[in-house]
């Protein structure tokens, strides 16, 4: 009554066989496929790589800081007023403060500072935001939805940068605190941002698959659903890293970030302020090695978002 | 006919393209033409360069990573690849118009369809820009009456979104006809639609080419959509032009082995059981098969298809041309009849 | 072919609510995706459901798989209620799989092929060795084992669709859905994923609900074909006689509307009917029989009232939906207090 054409009757025994060894070398030779794809487009936009070359070179001097630095002294209590107010020479490439410390060591030291600022907060932010925001788009349309959702969007609605200084000033002015002020100002964009992903990928036909094969929520959230959202997330905290850093050094700025004499970049550029524009290079270097630190990390989120568009195509 | 000469010539064309770790050699020196007035068909599986053809014809392919080795593309005796922007613009405006398979996304869902369409028409040439709105509205009009929908005051005012898929379908056909092409390319037109309706837009698209005696091309995967609407047809493998022939004569004594495994894969509404389909897939196109691109599945390889392209031969006559070694020789041409013959 | 019944689906409704009318008075604004479909399918068979796109076919799939819950009626499987517990049963679940059309966004693209197989393993068979289970698995659709370490967008269109069949088979399940495997697939393609599964079926003794848009794979695939427009069921039949002999003027026009290759199919298309109009929308459908706006054979009555299931008397329990054939008594009645009431108005 069906179909009549009948393709070879298989037999009962199983037809294909591998070795566990031929089996680990395909495994190894998808991944370096891959991960040569991957490496391919990135490569083709060359301010992509000079991002990726800006933070490796940062990441490198702010954990070697001790060693690359030229003065390593001058990143604690230190004065020297024989050397103060240098300008810019051979032996001082950034020159020298207002009390003679060496400003390229402090600005080497300072990348430790907004770093540590950047990776801490990202640490406490993503893992909350993501869990927020996965849970309440899986569960749209639910009280789940409309709680986690609504007070998501009541934090979004303060300017985030008042928000911070509010939380900074009532709080002591040190950096932990700064990292929590801006920690909680910014879980929010995650739970958005995973939010619509979530809503969307709980529709596709894998999710609807594990779920009709009995899959526990634990399991479509994490296994099936956060795997799928790794890029962008990624491209923002790429992006994010840059922002956090930004306003970390404007907290320093008007003092409620990192205290001198740590040498924080934000609280450098505040205290050279005073000397422009006459003795320029105090506050000047400092600044400029904030924008070099946030332009790498954008430029490198730039580019994983072509790699990650171009792996999906 | 074939003293005519012909409105669009494609000779000798390749397209590579430059991607990670090589070349994609998409198009391998493919020919191809179509006559004034004559419904050609190019039918090929996903992947098998009609969109890049498509793209190449109308010049839009982005270059790079789109690399254009050798050929020309003749469109009125001019060779596209090597017109002046100015001309290329005439030539998108006036000389051909496209028909997309999904009508929903072909038109803008924030412009009615009176803007849309009066827009398509103003831009189609230099004299429309200087023709007042209410003549062009009064083209739009005439467009949307031409493709049998009713009432097209309200139909102008309309936002794409009012209005149902095959309406829609309408729409575009009666946009790209609205600037009076000399040269239709249809991509699958329909394929998005409920059978019934696809073949209300069908019928439709026939008697209005057929009054206007315009050229068409018609891009598809379904062989029954082009034994229905076409003259002749082009049959497309991994980037080569298999065969050509007229409609009847493909359908009735197909030669290429390829064109004969896809024939045998449709399902028949006569029953019959399913057949395999061709074994094996399409290959890459970084490294194709030397020689015959389809000598990896072809049931009749011979140790020359692994080391030649096949050049064009004959069959019967000059209009039917099939790349393949099996028509090298007559007395092998007379072996394949008598086969047919048998089947 | 007239073994016992496995799934039955008695008059099925899913109502989907789209909004609201008014502000005072809210009415909701219902689309009748399924409403009143009643059918059953034998064991090792293939029922054929087919449809154009809105008329409800793929919401009978998804109710069948609990992504959904009916708005009234149920389905049964082996006599079990599907929804009588708030959450299907594990041992439910098992029995009933489900191959979706589009193998690009069915497998997720994160994950292996061996990781995509051992998910159902791993809940409905904890005990077994994964690894031997996934190639038994590849083996059984003939695929070489080690496609386990490919990730999807490696595979092409039909390998990923062979996958799916492979996963929706590791539970061990007796029925099996097939929502438009094929469509989606290239025709040199397709052959090799259907004769699969007309393979599987005979050698696992499967039952498939099968539904498409395209007839023709139809009738060499079903045993059995349904055929439905905005909702309803408007023919049932033997595949043989569905063909040869179709009732319904909605199936004449879907036949007469298949573009085909060749002149025999062509002699098979019935003639006089020729597609016209538009199908309604189904949030406002015609009142009387749905078709009534594009049937050639259009009567009074159709426009009135909704014709009921008849036996046509042709072989085989062949039934249409249409005033064409003699209605049950009241329906007729019915009519006639439509009419009457028309006219007093």
């Amino acid at each position: 009554m069906s179909a009549q054409a009948v393709p070879s009757t298989p037999s009962p025994e199983i037809r294909h066989s591998i070795s566990p060894e031929e089996l680990a070398r395909i495994k190894r030779e998808n991944r370096r496929d891959q991960f040569g794809r991957a490496w391919y487009k990135f490569s083709r936009n060359p301010l992509s790589v000079l991002g990726a070359a800006i933070v490796i070179a940062i990441t490198l001097m702010a954990i070697f800081a001790p060693i690359i630095a030229p003065y390593p002294k001058h990143a604690e209590p230190f004065t020297d007023f024989a050397s103060a107010s240098q300008p810019p020479s051979a032996e001082h490439l950034f020159g020298t403060d207002e009390i003679g410390r060496d400003i390229l060591s402090r600005c080497i030291f300072g990348f430790r500072y907004s770093l540590v600022m950047g990776i801490v907060v990202l640490a406490l932010v993503v893992p909350v935001g993501v869990f927020l925001g996965l849970v309440a788009g899986y569960y749209q349309g639910t009280w789940i939805d409309t709680v986690v959702m609504r007070v998501t969007d009541i934090f979004l609605s303060v300017p985030p940068l008042i928000l911070a200084l509010a939380i900074a000033s009532v709080l002591e002015p040190n950096l932990t605190n700064a990292m929590l002020a801006v920690s909680l100002m910014w879980w929010p964009w995650y739970t958005r941002l995973v939010y619509g992903l979530a809503s969307t990928l709980r529709n596709e036909y894998f999710v609807v698959s594990a779920e009709t094969v009995g899959a526990g929520t634990g399991h479509i959230l994490l296994r099936e659903i956060l795997p799928n959202m790794i890029s962008p997330i990624f491209t923002k905290i790429s992006l994010d890293m840059g922002w956090v850093i930004i306003i970390g050094s404007t907290l320093s700025f008007v003092g409620l970030g990192v205290q001198p004499p740590t040498p924080g970049l934000g609280t450098m550029v505040a205290s050279g302020a005073r000397f422009l524009p006459d003795q320029w290079w105090i506050a000047i270097f400092p600044a400029l090695s904030i924008v070099f630190i946030v332009l790498g990390f954008n430029l490198l989120g730039d580019g994983l978002r072509d790699l990650f568009s171009a792996e999906e195509a | 006919m074939s003293a005519q000469t012909p409105i669009l010539d494609i000779k000798n064309l390749s397209v590579h393209f430059r991607v990670y770790g090589g070349v994609l050699k998409v198009l391998d020196g493919i020919d191809f033409h179509v006559f004034p007035g004559e419904k050609v068909g190019l039918v090929g599986e996903t992947g098998c360069g009609k969109t890049t053809t498509m793209k190449a014809i109308l010049r839009v392919l982005p270059t790079p990573p789109a690399v254009i080795p050798n050929g020309e593309i003749l469109f009125k005796g001019q060779n596209v690849l090597k017109m002046s922007e100015r001309k290329l613009l005439d030539m998108r405006g006036q000389g051909i118009s496209m028909i997309f398979q999904d009508p929903t996304s072909a038109l803008n869902p924030v412009f009615t369809i009176g803007q849309q369409l009066e827009a398509v028409i103003r831009h189609a040439s230099p004299q429309n820009h200087r023709l007042s709105r209410s003549a062009i509205e009064q083209r739009a009009r005439l467009a949307l009456r031409e493709v049998a929908l009713a009432d097209p005051d309200r139909l102008l005012n309309s936002y794409p979104i009012q209005l149902s898929g095959g309406m829609r379908q309408r729409v575009c056909i009666g946009m790209a006809l609205s600037t009076d092409p000399e040269l239709l390319i249809a991509d699958e037109p329909g394929t998005a639609l409920d059978v019934t309706i696809q073949d209300q837009v069908l019928r439709l698209l026939q008697r209005l080419v057929d009054e206007k005696q315009k050229s068409v091309i018609l891009i598809t995967h379904t062989l029954g959509i082009v034994r229905q609407t076409t003259d002749r047809v082009y049959v497309m493998y991994a980037g080569n032009m298999v065969e050509v022939a007229p409609t009847k004569r493909l359908f009735a004594k197909p030669a290429h082995p390829y064109t004969q495994g896809l024939m045998a894969a449709v399902p028949r509404l006569s029953g019959g059981g399913i057949s395999e389909g061709i074994p094996g897939r399409i290959p890459s196109y970084m490294n194709p098969p030397v020689g015959c691109r389809f000598h990896t599945r072809c049931p009749y390889a011979m140790p020359v298809c692994e080391r030649l392209k096949p050049p064009v031969f004959t069959v019967d006559d000059e209009a039917h041309q099939v790349a393949c070694f099996l028509y090298d020789a007559p007395d092998k041409v007379q072996a394949y009849k008598q086969e047919q013959v048998a089947v | 072919m007239s073994g016992d019944v496995v799934l039955r689906v008695e008059n099925l409704k899913k109502h989907f609510v789209v909004g609201h009318t008014g502000v005072i008075h809210r009415e909701p604004i219902t689309v009748k995706a399924v409403d009143g479909v009643s059918f059953e399918i034998r064991r090792g068979e293939t029922f054929g459901i087919v449809g154009e796109s809105g008329s409800g076919k793929s919401t009978i799939a998804y109710i069948t798989m609990g992504m959904y819950l009916p708005t009234s009626g149920t389905i049964t499987y082996d006599g079990r209620d599907l929804f009588a517990e708030k959450k299907r049963p594990i041992g439910l679940k098992k029995e009933i799989q489900i191959v979706f059309q589009d193998p690009g966004s069915s497998l997720n693209p994160r994950q292996s092929i061996k990781q995509i197989l051992e998910l159902p393993l791993r809940i409905h068979n904890p005990h077994a060795n994964r690894l031997e289970e996934v190639i038994r698995l590849l083996d059984l659709v003939d695929l070489p084992p080690e496609y386990m370490h490919k990730y999807p967008r490696q595979l092409s269109g039909g390998e990923r669709q062979i996958v799916a069949i492979a996963r929706a088979l590791a539970t061990n399940p007796s029925v099996v859905v097939l929502d438009e495997p094929t469509s989606a697939l290239d025709v040199s393609v397709q052959g090799k994923v259907l004769n699969l599964l007309i393979r599987l079926q005979r050698e696992l003794g499967l039952t498939y609900m099968f539904i498409t848009h395209d007839l023709s794979v139809m009738r060499n695939l079903a045993s059995r074909v349904a055929i439905m427009y905005l909702g309803r069921i408007a023919e049932v039949a033997a595949t043989e006689q569905f063909f040869s002999n179709p009732q319904h003027p909605y199936t004449q026009m879907l036949l007469s509307s298949i573009p085909v290759i060749s002149e025999e199919e062509e002699k098979l298309k019935p003639a006089k009917v020729v597609s016209t109009g538009e199908i309604p929308s189904p949030v406002n459908l015609p009142k009387g029989c749905s078709f009534h706006t594009r049937c050639p054979y259009v009567m009074d009555v159709c426009k009135r009232v909704d014709p009921v299931m008849v036996d046509v008397g042709q072989r085989g329990g062949h039934i249409a939906r249409c005033h064409l054939f003699e209605q049950p008594p009241e329906v007729a009645q019915q009519a006639e207090a439509v009419a009457a009431s028309q006219e007093g108005a």
